[in-house]
């Protein structure tokens, strides 16, 4: 599938900022199965982007913006062609042993909750990590609702798990802490869904998950979604945990009272997209 | 210099600057309400004291009357007050001690010691006298700190900066005091008060420490026209406001010249110290002695930004 | 296992007074009683003054948080000081190339001499320094090693220190006391000076500047601020060091250079001698609600413009868990035999090691591999019986999470107590400074003394005092 991806971070201030450093991990990266047709980054102040690799493979943009100004755009957009794999993530960069992907980070703690739901999913998914991990997929599936309400970036899985609701990071975060609690090495998956349905215009990116099955590799998990990943998953960033694979983090000086939108538009290319 | 550090500075200078200031307009109210009425005649001298110190509208919030009790409280010890004397002392020695290294041991010593006593003073005094000594002790604690920072502290840019503290914050009093006193200080013609307002004008020369400099300058009995020509264009009264200028457009173009670079606060004390060389009473009555002193507090405000802007930001 | 009769470093295992120790015995033997009590009290009103005038700690216990100071000191001999400092110098080599490898080729985790996921599941280890080059290749430019002895030949490592040790500013101070209360005493002695420490520290620092710092680089200091426990060591040593004690609010970055507001605008900064914690340093990188950092530091230091003095992520190298594997990871780097000994440390993570400890508990030491400060440690012989139970149901829950090591007959000194001149245990901080040239080491460190009869917890924090540190020319 050929995608093509707007995704507009805007922030407007009720006092001018008077500086504003941001760091982006907002490019994707090719690998089997995803390739990056073309792709830039466009912020709306004058600024240098500085790009690097961070230690996970991410490409990076950091960037400062002296104001005053009331208003900061940040966009990145291009078009993504995608295969689907089945979920197997192969020719991706690996800075690290899988082992890694075991840490606890304080969005991903383990708690009892969670726990007794992993050992309960895989128990009665029956043996190996794979049906373990569709075990837990479908059940996380079922038993959280999709609600935007309850939780912020800053939510932790088992928070979220509490409340048995939350948006595709708290899913995500959950299923991470639960598979890695069955000893299966899992990660955070910051990216673009294309859905199905023909809505274009999203409010916020994408996230799922990876976990390592040994003899496959990493597998992509969508627990907001109930699927593996397929053609329609564009991945940008991953990390141990949402802060790790955060599409936009900055501070700022000045500019009290901000107020921040985000617009994503997934569409297959060569359609009209809704402006 | 770090502009932290040289906000400490600025900002250590300027609230003890402020605790003495509050603690001479409390003397000052605190004598003229001693007085028979038929001296002072009926104002209310407590709300008057709470505009001079600038906090009217804090203190109303939280208090109905203003009288002995209420005043003296919120302007020397409430907590809720951020320009209490108490909280100036504090707010002061926390400046401080974020600096320890830049001040000298003296320096230290006197706004460390003066913290450390204040807590003595955390059980209210109980009577008028012993207030009366607690006022003494807030000046003298000033004078003490302003003495060791004098006697003490090298010259550099560390020393002119708690220096423009000092002056920023002179200047802003005394002219506060002005603009809720200046219907007292009208010339002749315009007067409507009489002799009645003799204490009045007495109270406004103590508040800025200026009754015996009078005197001596003007070698006559109290006038009220003199009185503002005494608070505002005299250079030789260390606390007019052309005093205050001379000396912060003296500080700045130290540090100009230090730096070997001046901009738009150097130009901005320029401005106000020309404007009071070149007025002259008769001008400033001729066109209203408010609106002077409301322009000028604006113009110094507008340096305090400049400053701010240009070092301490 | 009672413990053994500790080593008194004054009196030696047969009573009779060592060399290095000749000239304190007689002037301890000749000193009234009253004389000695009298400098006591001085040396603490002296600190007191400092103390006043000088050290801020938190606003209600200002005064209350000095740390007792004893007045005799602890000696050791030329040829103590030189094996310490070879032995200091061989362990902080192996602890830079530990890190490098760590962070790079992890050759020592292939060859298979440290467990991989004691490295990748430890929170200590930052995957954020993967792959990033470091000035110079060195990651701990300032390192404080806590040592024990036990007997007249032996000195085990008990800690590595390789993040943000503190204590220093108590080394120098204490020696400045020392040298007003008993100048007679210095006369009598030989003693190498510390006094030369911030200028090292300086140099060290300066020499640590990035390729692409101006030549005349910009060192700062930077601290979490006035709250700080250890505030008043970063206002001393800035102010000795003679350069800007700045906190987070005070620098920022910009085009991937670090530069700090001042009067004459922003200057840039080149090497940072960072008291603040690695979650704290950039809110861009680290916790996103660290109001204590700069952010985009990271990758500012990423971009190789900056200095970070210590490394991020240097935690992994005096890990608890790691500690034990100190000799092997020495050797695998250096080809030598440790100069300084490992205390003997069961591995509560290996079942046979793990059936040892908990068999064995009241007589071992357990630790909290991500334990500090003397906290969350069971001492086997002092502790009672719900100590030891609690113990042992903490470690069948999580054997990972501990290490236990041999009550150890820490070395004694003389020392100042009520009931006049008696033994107390004591350990030594010594500080080690990697430059990109040299490792400067001063002769001495911080020794501190359990001032409680018979306590081997010297921390500070549990009441510790401190001891200046004398190390004879010769």
């Amino acid at each position: 599938m050929r995608i093509r991806i707007s995704h507009e971070t805007v922030y407007r201030y009720d006092q001018p900022a008077g500086g504003v450093i941001q760091t982006l991990r907002l490019t994707p990266r090719n690998h089997v199965g995803q390739f990056v047709v073309d792709w830039r980054i466009d912020v709306s102040e004058n600024c240098e982007l500085a790009q690097h690799e961070d230690a996970f493979g991410n490409i990076v943009h950091t960037f400062n913006a002296d104001g005053p100004f009331t208003e900061l755009r940040v966009l990145a957009e291009g078009e993504v062609e995608t295969q689907d794999t089945g979920g197997v993530v192969r020719g991706t960069i690996e800075r690290f042993p899988e082992s890694l992907y075991l840490r606890e980070t304080p969005l991903t703690r383990l708690d009892p909750a969670i726990a007794e739901f992993a050992r309960a999913a895989s128990a009665a998914a029956g043996g190996g990590a794979l049906k373990a991990l569709h075990g837990l997929l479908a059940r996380l599936h079922g038993e959280m609702a999709f609600d935007t309400d309850p939780t912020h970036p800053a939510t932790t899985a088992a928070e979220a798990f509490a409340m048995k609701r939350g948006v595709c990071q708290d899913l995500t975060h959950v299923f991470i802490a639960a598979a890695r609690s069955l000893g299966v090495p899992a990660r955070y998956i910051g990216g673009h869904f294309h859905r199905n349905d023909g809505v274009v215009a999203q409010e916020a990116g994408h996230a799922w998950a990876e976990a390592f099955v040994p003899d496959l590799g990493w597998v992509a998990f969508d627990p907001a979604n109930g699927i593996s990943a397929t053609d329609a998953h564009v991945r940008v960033a991953v990390g141990l945990d949402y802060l790790g694979a955060a599409p936009v983090r900055g501070t700022r000086t000045g500019g009290a009272g901000e107020a921040l939108t985000v617009a994503v538009q997934v569409a297959q290319a060569g359609r009209q997209m809704q402006s | 210099m770090l502009s932290r550090t040289a906000d400490n500075l600025y900002w250590l200078a300027r609230y003890v600057e402020r605790a003495e200031y509050l603690a001479r307009i409390l003397e000052a109210t605190q004598r003229i309400t001693a007085m028979p009425l038929a001296y002072v005649g009926e104002t209310n001298e407590w709300a008057s004291a709470v505009a001079t110190a600038g906090c009217s509208g804090a203190f109303f919030a939280a208090h109905e009357e203003a009288n002995e009790e209420t005043v003296t409280e919120f302007l020397a010890f409430s907590t809720a007050n951020p320009s209490s004397i108490l909280n100036c002392f504090e707010v002061a020695r926390s400046n401080a001690r974020a600096i320890r290294t830049a001040l000298t041991v003296e320096m230290w010593d006197a706004i460390n010691t003066t913290w450390l006593e204040l807590k003595r003073f955390g059980n209210r005094p109980q009577s008028r006298d012993e207030f009366a000594r607690f006022l003494r002790w807030v000046q003298e604690s000033s004078l003490r700190f302003d003495g060791s920072a004098y006697r003490t502290m090298l010259r550099n840019d560390a020393y002119w900066f708690s220096r423009i503290g000092v002056y920023i914050e002179r200047a802003d009093n005394t002219a506060r005091i002005l603009d809720v006193k200046y219907h007292l200080l009208l010339p002749e013609d315009e007067h409507i008060g009489g002799p009645l307002d003799y204490y009045q004008w007495a109270g406004i020369l103590r508040s800025v420490s200026a009754l015996t400099a009078y005197h001596w300058v003007y070698r006559e009995s109290l006038k009220p026209w003199l009185v503002a020509d005494l608070l505002i264009l005299k250079d030789q009264l260390p606390r007019s406001l052309s005093s205050c200028y001379e000396n912060l457009v003296q500080n700045l173009d130290r540090i100009a010249n230090a730096y070997g670079r001046q901009g738009p606060a150097q130009r901005q004390a320029r401005a106000v110290r020309t404007k009071l060389q070149n007025s002259r009473m008769e001008e400033i009555f001729g066109e209203g002695l408010h609106e002077f002193i409301g322009g000028f507090i604006a113009d110094n405000n507008r340096l305090g930004e400049a400053i701010r802007q240009q070092y301490l930001a | 296992m009672p413990v053994r009769l500790a080593f008194d470093e004054m009196k030696g295992a047969d009573g009779t007074v060592r060399p290095a120790y000749s000239e304190l015995a007689d002037w301890l033997k000749d000193i009234r009683p009253d004389t000695l009590d009298h400098r006591r009290q001085e040396a603490e009103l002296l600190f007191r003054r400092i103390g006043i005038t000088f050290a801020v700690y938190g606003e209600a216990d200002a005064q209350e948080r000095l740390i007792p100071f004893d007045v005799i000191p602890r000696i050791l001999s030329a040829g103590e000081w030189d094996t310490l400092r070879r032995g200091l110098e061989q362990r902080v080599r192996a602890l830079n190339m530990f890190l490098r490898d760590i962070y790079t080729r992890r050759e020592v985790l292939r060859a298979g001499i440290v467990p991989d996921d004691l490295v990748f599941q430890n929170p200590v280890f930052r995957p954020e320094m993967n792959g990033q080059k470091v000035p110079h290749d060195i990651y701990v430019h300032i390192a404080g090693i806590d040592i024990v002895r036990v007997d007249a030949d032996t000195f085990y490592v008990l800690e590595d220190n390789a993040r943000t040790p503190s204590g220093v500013s108590y080394m120098l101070e204490n020696r400045e006391i020392m040298l007003r209360l008993f100048p007679e005493l210095f006369a009598r002695h030989r003693i190498a000076p510390v006094e030369n420490y911030p200028d090292e520290l300086l140099a060290t620092l300066t020499s640590l500047a990035p390729d692409s710092a101006p030549g005349d680089p910009t060192v700062v200091l930077l601290t979490p601020g006035v709250y700080n426990s250890a505030y008043y060591e970063h206002s001393f040593l800035a102010d000795k060091l003679g350069v800007e004690l700045v906190e987070g609010r005070d620098l920022f970055v910009k085009g991937g250079v670090v530069y700090m507001r001042t009067t004459q605008g922003p200057k840039r900064v080149d090497v940072i001698y960072r008291r603040v914690d690695d979650d704290f340093l950039d809110p861009l990188a680290f916790r996103p609600d660290s109001g204590l950092g700069v952010a985009g530091l990271m990758s500012a230091y990423q971009a190789g413009n900056v200095t970070l003095a210590n490394a991020v992520g240097t935690g992994i190298a005096d890990d608890k868990a790691i500690y034990s594997y100190m000799p092997e990871i020495l050797k695998f780097y250096l080809g030598e035999e440790p100069i300084l000994k490992n205390v003997p440390t069961w591995r509560c993570r290996e079942p046979d090691a793990l059936a040892y400890v908990l068999d064995h508990l009241e007589e071992l030491v357990v630790k909290e591999v991500h334990g500090s400060g003397g906290y969350g440690m069971l001492i086997g012989p002092t502790a009672d019986k719900a100590q030891i139970a609690s113990f042992r149901t903490k470690l069948k829950l999580d054997p990972k999470g501990f290490i236990a090591q041999p009550t150890l007959a820490l070395s004694t000194c003389p020392t100042c107590v009520d009931a006049g001149v008696a033994p107390r245990h004591v350990d030594l901080r010594p500080f080690v400074l990697t430059g990109r040239d040299r490792i400067r080491i001063v002769p001495g460190g911080l020794t501190r003394v359990a001032l409680k009869a018979g306590s081997l917890v010297v921390n500070s924090s549990q009441g510790g005092g401190t001891k200046d540190t004398w190390v004879l020319d010769r």
